[in-house]
């Protein structure tokens, strides 16, 4: 079952940085997806447009349809608020927001509207626990979020997105500026993590991607060139693009 | 670049020689400032005295107190808060959160810069114009101090702007992320990070605004006044103004009563200084990021 569908979707920013050249792919559920490929191929911009983040951006011109989990991303009458609380997003380089660690979680609970406290710390113990922080963190939740360390802030990143019950996480390099513990107790969590939500993962590495994937894909210079289940697209491409950038002959 | 054939001792020397300059440099920019508040501290202080502050005018100025002076210039710095600041920050929010770049804010923006370059006494003019004839408030507290706030604003709006867009734009990217409006964003996010420089803002234009004499000349300054002003459509006394007065129009003025005057005015532009500071170097330390 496929909870997104990309349906021909392109897209340019204004200065033609980056962007996506009809674009089809099927995202299946409750599995992880590793959009693999080298810096500028467009698999941030795609991650950006399943949850409108680029409607920040300068973006020109986009054609085709994105839809998760039956919601029209792209229609106009969509609701944004709703669509990235479905879509939770972790950055490449942690931003924990400037405020205490416990208030970094029950944001996106707060700007919903929710008051209720004791939920609220409920929801802060759980998602710090699925994120694998809550022994590092539990005595100092009202410490600054920047208070702790890289690989502690991108594991709080991850537990805020959590805490907004999303259908589906999108991890935009999320380990690539900290240390291999950290990377490993990310990846581990996400193992967990996948069982109760898709997941979307721009690796860090080829290493990495192999590690991860339930299914795959190749982006190069903003077109997809190839898919495949499991971690086939690193055992046996089948496009000479894709056999070369796994085994690293460039990127 | 190496230079060749230069030992180190004169290196150093020729480096403390610089340094030294620039030393001195600075500190020459601090002398002139002290030199003018010990000169005032010393001749203002014996005009100090619980009935200078809180007494009345009398023989014609040369005795008595300046309470109505004092009342009225916080009367005036109040009402310019009133109008200048709510303006002023909501005018800085939407130029840096919501504008797109277009001619239109190039021209908002260029207004801006051109209005703080007018001379304050084109901003009494334009005040006794618009505030005391066309809109017939007379000269009164509420026409000074709107004439004080457009006066006020592009000092507020400028500083309060750039306070808004030093908070990083990640928060932004994040906040939006988590499902946040974009006016949840700068209400829960942008506006309390950029607080304690809006402040800073706030105050310096204000402190500007108390201190200003051209500006309430023709709008709502009184020569003398035997009571305090009652409502917001009476003229009042203010520091400057009557300092002013005080200086070049009343003939065999006690000196005393002069640098008196000037010392609670200084007083009162400092105590809005260190205020600013104490705001500013507290929100830093408590700062997340």
């Amino acid at each position: 079952m496929n909870i997104i569908e990309v349906d021909h979707f392109s897209l340019s920013y204004s200065d033609g940085t980056e962007s996506l050249k009809d674009i089809t792919l099927s995202i299946p559920h409750n599995k992880i997806t590793v959009m693999l490929g080298p810096a500028g191929g467009g698999k941030s911009t795609l991650m950006r447009a399943m949850n409108r983040l680029n409607d920040l951006a300068d973006v020109t011109f986009v054609s085709g349809k994105i839809t998760v989990d039956g919601l029209d991303v792209m229609d106009p009458k969509t609701n944004v608020v709703e669509l990235r609380r479905k879509v939770g997003m972790v950055f490449a380089r942690p931003v924990p927001l400037p405020l205490t660690i416990r208030q970094n979680i029950t944001y996106g609970l707060e700007v919903a509207g929710e008051q209720d406290k004791k939920k609220m710390d409920e929801v802060v113990e759980q998602t710090l626990r699925d994120a694998v922080l809550w022994d590092e963190v539990k005595d100092r939740l009202d410490d600054p979020g920047v208070a702790i360390s890289g690989g502690q802030q991108q594991r709080l990143c991850l537990a805020r997105v959590l805490a907004l019950d999303p259908k589906v996480i999108l991890l935009d390099e999320p380990t690539s500026g900290l240390d291999p513990i950290s990377t490993a107790k990310i990846e581990d969590s996400l193992q967990e993590l996948k069982k109760r939500y898709t997941i979307i993962l721009a690796p860090h590495s080829v290493q990495q991607a192999s590690r991860t994937a339930d299914f795959a894909a190749f982006f190069l210079q903003g077109e997809l060139i190839e898919t495949a289940p499991d971690k086939d697209l690193f055992t046996r491409p089948k496009d000479k693009r894709t056999q070369d950038y796994v085994e690293g002959r460039f990127g | 670049m190496i230079e060749k054939g230069t030992s180190p001792q004169i290196k150093r020397i020729t480096q403390n020689f610089g340094f030294g300059l620039l030393g001195l440099m600075s500190s020459m920019t601090v002398v002139p400032i002290l030199i003018v508040v010990i000169f005032i501290i010393q001749k203002g202080a014996p005009a100090i005295s619980l009935e200078f502050l809180m007494g009345f005018p009398s023989d014609g100025m040369r005795g008595g107190g300046i309470l109505p002076a004092i009342i009225g210039t916080l009367y005036l710095t109040f009402g310019t808060a009133v109008f200048s600041v709510p303006l002023g920050i909501g005018a800085a929010i939407y130029l840096s959160e919501y504008a797109p770049e277009n001619r239109w804010t190039r021209v908002i923006r260029i207004a801006i810069t051109n209005l703080a370059g007018i001379p304050s006494v084109v901003y009494g003019l334009f005040g006794l114009g618009i505030f005391v004839i066309f809109l017939k408030f007379g000269t009164s507290i509420l026409a000074a101090s709107l004439t004080l706030s457009i006066m006020t604003l592009p000092v507020i709006i400028s500083t309060s702007e750039e306070a808004i867009r030093a908070v990083p734009n990640s928060f932004r990217v994040v906040s939006t992320s988590l499902g946040a409006t974009r006016w949840q964003t700068i209400r829960r996010i942008v506006l309390p990070q950029s607080l304690p420089g809006i402040l800073t803002g706030v105050i310096l234009g204000l402190e500007r605004a108390a201190g200003e004499t051209a500006p309430i000349l023709f709008t709502g300054a009184a020569f003398f006044l035997p009571r305090l002003p009652g409502s917001p459509l009476d003229a009042t006394m203010a520091l400057p103004y009557h300092l002013f007065v005080i200086s070049t129009q009343v003939p065999g003025m006690p000196i005393k009563i002069q640098y008196g005057t000037a010392l609670v005015l200084l007083f009162f532009v400092l105590i809005m200084n260190i205020i600013a500071s104490v705001i500013r170097s507290r929100a830093r330390a408590k700062r997340m990021w």
